[in-house]
């Protein structure tokens, strides 16, 4: 007989003993799956590793995956913190895109100086809005922010392809259906090689580290998001809280969908978000909502999501297979915080059937 | 002639994480008797009665059912052994009727025969003194009613043993007569009956036998015509309690709070308070009465401004509150607390530690964007040495904490403040005697100090005792406002029932 019983004492390492055994036996399994497929589990493990970190071009590569990451992970921290579940984080980028390009076509001819601050307001503005619109709805009529959320990325994502294809159609490309693409000033620099938004990400982990912790703002958020009745109770306005939080949350997305488009594609167009939005809810749930993990736990996933790139190439292996790790990590990482909770208590003893002992 | 042993429980031990919930307990009922199984909280008996009724498994030890030894995997494995269990909180279905409800998970017919279903249940009803109309829905039923569909549904299963669980915690006394009366009749007929309390009186007047238990051992089984409350207390604390709760007599001062006509709606438009006046003055602990759901939390509320008042006038020294939100009433100045029923889903936050608990009234009088914990944090300090609560320390999540000590943390908060005017809901819901004689201290120092309390109760005994005045509720209305030190507990339960007694409106 196996029995669950609630975990006694467990200590901050305790747990992370476990997430940490959690995520070496999600690599076991799926070395379970690259045998299978007939290729050593380490010399991939070694080629993933060389595919994200293997040179000084190939590092760049993952940290320019890693800023939209870490700077979604951060916005979607902030409404998870408050159990408000955003997972629309993929239209806010997009919005916040959008939102960035308008000043960007308009106005992308001033001076950098002057260009790419409003571009960066712009995206904040336009994720945010996005992202109010749920929270609004939310506060009014008490709609459900999972489903609100997840249709408005789909509305963002038909937006865009409309643009592309009707009235912001770049009229050189020949017809074919593409944006133009920004002035120069309108298009984030480089530093050391990496568009400049990395700047902006380590500022957010920071800043986003003393407003959760340290700030009156971030401790109302905390304590809306355990129970609206405790908030409600200590005088707190509740309905603002969340209003403000939301915009905060879809106006950090909405910066990245501003770096995106501009310091990266140079353009817009619907897929700059590339799934940044859906994996971000991955990475911000595995690093605890902790805003200092979410660095380390994105560029985990940027690494795998390059070394994925590389061990295709090499190995003929699907990029599929890289994501298969990413869900096993997500899966064994979920389910190990069962083993926090509880634990389980095996007793030797054979167990009478209750029937035989009735009548 | 002996009589047979229905129920032998021999060396039962239980663990959860650390805690020995039931350490080598020792248990047996026998046919037609009843039998009171007492103990503070957290003493096991719960545990202990959910391992009889299948719900727990135990470590070790031994259960006997009727004289053959069983393990139970599953509550269902116990039924089958005609054991019935009837929690605090009734298991019904309101949208359904009696019968409805009473063959819920049962097997059978995919079609109910209906008719001889319910000449069955009027059968047993009749046969037990339990008068359930089958076809009644549940919605529509008094809260004793539900708790007799809850006691035909395990007889109609063919429970002869039944366990109650504080069953008479929300009912009124005359309800408790009743219901008392029933299980003396179940007892007569051969079943079985445990009731678990912590109410001693009720001990005495309808057990035949008691088991004390405390902190999770058996400290005796006793006759009961054998033995009497101070001895029991005793036994159950263990050591010597002086139980009497004192009443310091405090010169009255001036009106502080005065409720006028208020009354207010619920989501569904149902009237939750009915026109209710009363004066709170400085210097006296206003009690507050009634059956379960009577309007008391939606009263308490609406004076800390978390209910909507539909009309009617709330005055805080000439002022008036309604319309105001609990932030408005801060900022005020108003300096008035609010000791929620629900401690850790509205007074305190579970998950924080002390320093963030007490921070949730304290932020908004700390200026700039920055939360500064550390002042606080010495304040907590202080507070855990004079209310004597015992945490690890100042960052420990107060959810981990014994219910006790959860309300000191709570209620250290609030006077901490230095209120004017103090609402507590069910202050000592859940503690020990211990623990409720120091909240009850506690209050009468604020008392002393010249503090208006109103002071939402449930025990009858220690409302009489503790409290200047009482003001009864009934369906959301007052039934009358009576004096601590005259009332009696009769008079109470007419007026909880709703029973309009003519009396005068004590001042």
């Amino acid at each position: 007989m196996i029995r669950m019983a609630k975990q006694g004492n467990m200590t901050g390492r305790k747990a992370a003993a476990i997430r940490v055994t959690a995520i070496l036996l999600a690599f076991l399994a799926s070395s379970l799956f690259i045998r299978i497929l007939g290729h050593n589990p380490l010399a991939v493990y070694g080629s993933m590793l060389v595919g994200a970190f293997g040179s000084p071009m190939r590092i760049r590569d993952t940290l320019t995956v890693a800023i939209p990451l870490t700077l979604t992970s951060i916005g979607i921290l902030v409404a998870f913190k408050m159990k408000f579940w955003n997972i629309g984080a993929e239209g806010q980028i997009l919005m916040g895109a959008f939102a960035a390009s308008m000043v960007a076509y308009n106005l992308g001819n001033l001076s950098r100086w002057v260009v790419l601050p409003l571009m960066f307001l712009a995206g904040f503005v336009g994720g945010g809005l996005w992202a109010l619109l749920p929270a609004w709805l939310k506060m009014k009529w008490n709609t459900n922010e999972t489903i609100i959320t997840l249709m408005l990325n789909y509305i963002a994502i038909k937006w865009i392809t409309f643009l592309q294809y009707g009235p912001w159609r770049d009229p050189a490309s020949m017809g074919f259906p593409k944006m133009p693409n920004f002035a120069s000033g309108a298009i984030v620099p480089k530093l050391f090689g990496i568009q400049a938004g990395f700047l902006v990400a380590i500022l957010f982990v920071v800043l986003a580290h003393y407003f959760m912790h340290h700030s009156k703002g971030g401790y109302e958020v905390a304590v809306v998001g355990e129970s609206v009745d405790t908030a409600r109770y200590a005088g707190m306005n509740v309905k603002k809280i969340v209003l403000t939080a939301l915009v905060i949350s879809g106006g950090i997305s909405g910066i990245v969908g501003m770096l995106e488009a501009s310091g990266v594609n140079h353009t817009l167009n619907a897929s700059i978000s590339a799934g940044y939005g859906f994996t971000a809810i991955i990475t911000t749930w595995l690093s605890g909502l902790k805003p200092l993990v979410v660095l380390p736990v994105s560029i985990l996933f940027a690494a795998m999501t390059k070394g994925g790139g590389y061990i295709q190439t090499v190995y003929q292996i699907p990029q599929a297979a890289a994501q298969v790790l990413q869900s096993m990590i997500l899966f064994f990482v979920i389910g190990s915080e069962f083993f926090v909770q509880y634990k389980l208590v095996f007793q030797r003893k054979k167990s009478p059937n209750p029937q035989e002992g009735g009548q | 002639m002996q009589a047979q042993v229905f129920v032998k429980m021999e060396n039962i031990c239980k663990t959860f994480g650390n805690v020995k919930a039931n350490d080598r307990i020792n248990f047996d009922v026998h046919q037609g008797e009843i039998h009171a199984l007492l103990g503070e909280n957290g003493a096991g008996k719960s545990t202990l009665m959910n391992m009889l009724s299948g719900i727990y498994k135990p470590d070790s030890g031994s259960i006997q059912i009727h004289g053959k030894e069983v393990v139970f995997n599953t509550p269902k494995d116990s039924i089958e052994m005609g054991i019935g269990m009837i929690h605090q909180h009734y298991r019904l279905v309101e949208v359904q009727t009696a019968k409805e409800n009473i063959l819920l998970g049962r097997k059978g017919p995919f079609f109910m025969k209906g008719a001889h279903v319910s000449k069955d249940i009027r059968e047993i009803g009749e046969k037990f003194g339990l008068p359930v109309d089958p076809e009644k829905k549940v919605y529509d039923m008094s809260i004793g009613e539900k708790q007799a569909v809850e006691i035909l549904k395990v007889l109609y299963q063919g429970a002869d043993i039944l366990i109650m669980d504080e069953p008479t915690a929300v009912l009124t006394p005359q309800e408790t007569r009743k219901l008392f009366a029933i299980l003396r009749n179940m007892a007569a007929q051969g079943c079985a009956v445990i009731i678990i309390t912590h109410k001693l009186h009720e001990v005495m007047e309808i057990s035949d036998r008691v088991t004390v238990l405390r902190k999770g051992t058996t400290v005796g089984t006793l006759a009961t015509k054998d033995t009497n409350p101070k001895a029991l207390t005793d036994l159950m604390v263990g050591k010597t309690v002086d139980l009497a709760i004192s009443r310091p007599p405090v010169e009255r001062g001036r009106v502080l709070l005065e409720v006028k006509d208020l009354c207010a709606y619920d989501m569904d438009k149902v009237e939750v308070l009915r026109d209710i006046s009363f004066k709170l003055h400085a210097g006296e602990v206003l009690g507050v009465a009634g059956v379960a759901g009577s309007g008391q939390k939606e009263l308490c509320e609406s004076i800390a401004g978390l209910y909507p008042v539909a009309s009617g006038q709330i005055l805080y020294e000439g002022e008036s509150l309604v319309g105001n939100s609990p932030r408005d009433i801060i900022k005020k100045g108003i300096s008035m607390s609010f000791i929620p029923e629900d401690r850790l889903g509205m007074g305190l936050v579970a998950s924080m530690d002390m320093v963030d608990n007490f921070l949730l009234k304290e932020h908004h009088n700390q200026k700039g964007l920055w939360l500064k914990r550390k002042p606080i944090a010495e304040k907590c300090a202080e507070i855990i040495r004079r209310l004597e609560i015992k945490t690890p320390g100042v960052h420990h999540p107060v959810k981990q904490l014994s219910g006790g000590n959860i309300q000191k943390v709570l209620i250290g908060r609030e006077i901490e403040t230095n209120p004017h005017v103090l609402i507590t809901a069910y202050a000592v819901r859940g503690l020990d005697i211990g623990a409720s004689h120091t909240i009850y201290d506690l209050i009468n120092e604020q008392k002393e100090k010249g503090v208006a309390i109103l002071f939402i109760g449930e025990d009858l005994d220690v409302l009489l005792e503790l409290c200047d005045r009482i003001m009864v509720l009934s369906e959301g209305a007052v039934t009358g406002i009576v004096r601590g030190d005259k009332a009696t507990k009769e008079e109470l339960g007419l007026l909880m029932a709703g029973e309009d007694l003519g009396m005068e409106v004590a001042q």
